[in-house]
């Protein structure tokens, strides 16, 4: 059970607080209300060189980083295709200077023109470290496009090619912060060894003097829903084939989440699960298997990736999945099967309590959809998701005309020196 | 007014109070130490045994990892999907992990649950069948997996860092290669496991929620139950010896960019600099701040991570500086890197940054105690090098104490850029002089 308390400043900021004296430390974590699905299909990976701009000094505050450093802390931030999150973790001695720091830049940024040239080339690098210098890397920047027409979640947090990021401009930068960086748009969370009503007075001190600024409406393109099978087949310089499948199910919010979030446990979580128990130990089709659910607050993509052994096609491979996926769809899953997945969530979560930082990112996060309590009930909604419900949900997701299969193969010896 | 241009006043960061284990002695022999913290739903049991040197010239670099992963793979009693089907169903999680010096296998579990999962463990410590199918399966998927690191820089520059910088006829320094996979058996499997996975070879660290009744059961199943050879395995020492202190250069053509390592074998834990080495170390490529990411990242952009570790094994040390650059400035951040280190041995840092790296390393350690695993994780570190807790409290005396003379001092020791291997896998831009003759 987290315990929480909760306060909106005047200019719109969402304030949570949650103590745990078990630390010495404490954790501010603001999350921005804005990702890579707000970004302009012209302008894609915006939203995460914006994220590394935010370190690069602030109106009042030259040094971010170092002021930090000074005090004891540390501090990163996250992009994704929904939110921005930034977090700083220090000595809780040292609290005010987080809240300094953090309200400095959400009053606006110093907009170094230096700050922007290196980290258009910081984040270059980043995208040749991550996507393209690295095997299978670039799979994503083709399975995005390939399962969404519409919907900004076509592209990747990093963007469609490395030419949106060099050419950002100062303007665009000044525009994206007016748009998405205010109160508003903010939620804060501080846990950790900090007491309720003394940070509520600093966080009045640093942040209430900030202009609510504008609100900020989101529009985005709804994902059609998807007619019929999609493929595309890749060939790169890799050791080994590999096959990704996507399939659109429902939404974060949506009823039916929780089951399909299920249905990747029974698949894939740990190895009693079906997928690595049958197709990687038992028929021995693939050499790794996965399925996971991307968690997207959006129509969201439950995929399932893997690369076969050696000898087996991406046909055969395709087909092994196939033959477990309608099996979902045919056969009840046993109450023992269920109940095993669900203990694996109730248990991971009390391990997920041990740590500041993950209970602040996720009171940030459930505040966003909607309800900071949702941390405590989330397991419960779960717990009472039925066998027919996993079965349902099966038959709603698992069908090729909803599915979308990149298949991507290994080029021979021959052709890499070649290219 | 709100002056926001003045950094509210600093204050004093708690001091740190590691929490010590209780000590207990099973009737076996067995080490038990305790890290009990009631408030806990959980609890952690590790059961950790030492990789002995047992035939140095001759071991197969994938031998221990084999092992560890395929210990939970099979028993006399059950097969690897029981054992899984099991573990997953109480919610809990098993992990075996390998490195150079320790396997360990690790339940973490509810504490309702403990109970029903013990004798389970004491069966993969007594009975694992390591089943030729089980290994079959396990030798194939990791050539695969083998076949894909291969492909990265990254990955490449390491192996051939450990290569360099140990020497190849020891563990460190012997990375796997393609044929070493065919060359596994049941036999040299069951064999060290045999010898390794004794009691008189184990020690057992218990942490979260401890309560009385699973301390007795832990001493019923496996200080009274489990019993193995009454000799200790004897072991030799490595021969670790540095083989080249040059550019190894490993040209990929294709690359967008160069993974560059280098570094060289240094003290270890127990040398009483080392304090201060992970001091200049922190101040040279240790965290964000460092000279190196504020260099050769925040001012250049020449990556997007550049970093050094100083790092502590059973027998050495080694320190080592990493990162992925544009192969256009391949060459340049050689050239940046060895003026980093020059000008540590050579220029004083300002009184204002050795303060900072302090107060970052106290706030960085006392960060890294967030929970009573954490006070565990701190102890398993020094038992490695059977040291003490009390070496946490001469650390952090050493680091109050550095001044910028003993930074400049510590470096010139023990920084020496032309000893250190240096490992390009890449591409240096054609229209560049490479830093140094190529060796290798």
């Amino acid at each position: 059970m987290v315990s929480y308390q909760k306060f909106t400043l005047e200019n719109g900021l969402r304030v949570l607080i949650h103590e745990d004296h078990n630390t010495a430390m404490a954790c501010v974590n603001i999350l921005y209300d804005v990702g890579a699905r707000d970004e302009s299909p012209e302008q894609t990976g915006f939203a995460h060189l914006f994220e590394h701009l935010m370190f690069g000094g602030s109106v009042n505050i030259p040094n971010f980083d170092t002021e930090l450093q000074k005090v004891g802390g540390e501090n990163n931030a996250f992009t994704s295709n929904d939110i921005t999150n930034y977090y700083i973790t220090l000595p809780s001695s040292n609290l005010e200077t987080a809240l300094w720091l953090e309200s400095d830049r959400m009053l606006s940024l110093a907009f170094s023109p230096q700050s922007l040239e290196v980290q258009r080339n910081v984040v270059s690098e980043e995208f040749k470290q991550r996507y393209l210098n690295q095997p299978y890397g670039d799979a994503w920047l083709k399975l995005r496009p390939l399962a969404y027409k519409v919907h900004p979640y076509r592209w990747a947090t990093i963007g469609k090619e490395l030419k949106h990021i060099e050419d950002a401009t100062m303007a665009d930068v000044k525009a994206f912060f007016k748009l998405h960086y205010n109160p508003q748009s903010a939620i804060m969370v501080i846990s950790g060894d900090v007491y309720y009503e003394e940070v509520k007075s600093l966080v009045e001190k640093w942040f209430a003097d900030i202009e609510p600024g504008q609100k900020y409406h989101r529009q985005l393109p709804q994902e059609p829903v998807q007619q019929e099978l999609r493929r595309e087949t890749a060939f790169a310089p890799v050791p080994l084939d590999a096959l990704y499948m996507a399939f659109h199910g429902p939404a974060r919010l949506e009823e039916g989440y929780f089951a399909m979030d299920l249905l990747s446990d029974i698949l894939s979580r740990g190895s009693s699960s079906r997928l690595y128990r049958r197709l990687v130990k038992g028929e021995q089709v693939f050499s790794e298997l996965n399925a996971y659910v991307m968690g997207s607050i959006d129509n969201n993509l439950f995929v399932i990736e893997g690369k076969p052994s050696e000898g087996i096609t991406l046909e055969e491979a395709e087909r092994a999945v196939w033959g477990e996926l309608d099996l979902l769809k045919k056969e009840l899953v046993s109450k023992a099967e269920l109940e095993k997945v669900k203990n694996k969530i109730e248990s991971t979560n009390v391990f997920a309590e041990l740590s500041i930082l993950d209970k602040a990112m996720n009171l940030a996060f459930h505040e966003l959809l909607g309800d900071a309590n949702g941390i405590n009930t989330e397991v419960s909604k779960y717990l009472a998701v039925t066998a027919e419900e996993v079965q349902q949900q099966a038959r709603a997701i698992f069908n090729p005309e909803n599915a979308s299969i990149l298949m991507y193969k290994a080029q021979e010896e021959e052709i890499r020196h070649v290219g | 007014m709100l002056d926001r241009t003045k950094a509210p006043e600093f204050r004093e960061i708690a001091h740190i109070s590691l929490k010590q284990p209780v000590k207990k002695q099973f009737a076996n022999g067995l080490p038990v130490y305790v890290f009990h913290s009631p408030e806990q739903e959980l609890v952690r049991i590790e059961w950790i045994f030492e990789n002995k040197y047992l035939d140095e010239q001759n071991e197969n670099p994938l031998l221990n990892s084999a092992l560890c992963a395929l210990l939970k793979e099979g028993t006399t009693t059950m097969s690897s999907a029981e054992i899984a089907d099991k573990v997953d169903f109480y919610g809990a999680f098993l992990v075996p992990e390998y490195s150079f010096d320790v396997t360990s296998l690790s339940l973490y579990t509810l504490n309702r649950h403990s109970k029903v999962l013990l004798p389970l463990v004491k069966d993969i410590l007594t009975e694992a069948s390591i089943p030729q199918e089980e290994l079959d399966t396990y030798l194939r998927n990791n050539k695969q997996k083998f076949q894909v690191s291969i492909q990265k820089n990254d990955y490449l520059a390491r192996r051939k860092f450990y290569n360099l910088i140990f020497g190849e006829n020891n563990r460190y320094g012997r990375t796997p290669k393609l044929d070493d996979y065919d060359a596994i058996n049941r036999e040299q499997l069951t064999a060290l496991y045999r010898k390794e996975i004794v009691p008189n070879n184990c020690t057992l660290i218990v942490s979260g929620n401890v309560s009385n009744d699973l301390i007795n059961e832990l001493e019923q199943i496996f200080g009274f139950e489990w019993q193995g050879p009454e000799a200790a395995v004897l072991a030799a020492s490595p021969i670790l010896i540095q083989e080249s202190s040059g550019l190894a250069y490993e040209e990929k053509e294709n690359a967008l960019q160069s993974a560059i390592r280098l570094g060289s074998q240094t003290i270890s834990r127990t040398h009483p600099d080392y304090p201060a080495l992970q001091f200049v170390n922190t101040l040279l490529g240790g965290f964000f701040g460092s000279r190196l990411m504020r260099n050769i990242r925040e001012e250049k952009g020449y990556t997007y991570s550049i970093g050094s570790a100083v790092a502590t094994l059973k027998h050495t040390g080694f320190l080592t500086i990493a990162t992925e650059v544009g192969v256009d400035v391949t060459n340049a951040t050689l050239v940046e890197i060895e003026k980093e280190i020059n000008l540590l041995k050579t220029t004083l840092a300002s009184e204002e940054e050795v303060d900072l790296v302090k107060t970052y390393m106290e706030g960085s350690l006392l960060g890294s105690l967030e929970s009573i695993f954490s006070h565990a994780d701190k102890f398993k570190s020094v038992l490695l090098n059977d040291m003490s807790l009390t070496y946490y409290s001469y650390y952090m005396e050493q680091v109050k104490n550095m001044t910028p003379e003993k930074v400049r001092d510590i470096a010139d020791k023990y920084l020496d850029f032309e000893q250190m291997v240096k490992v390009v896998v890449g591409k240096f831009n054609q229209f560049e002089p490479i830093h140094q003759a190529v060796v290798n």
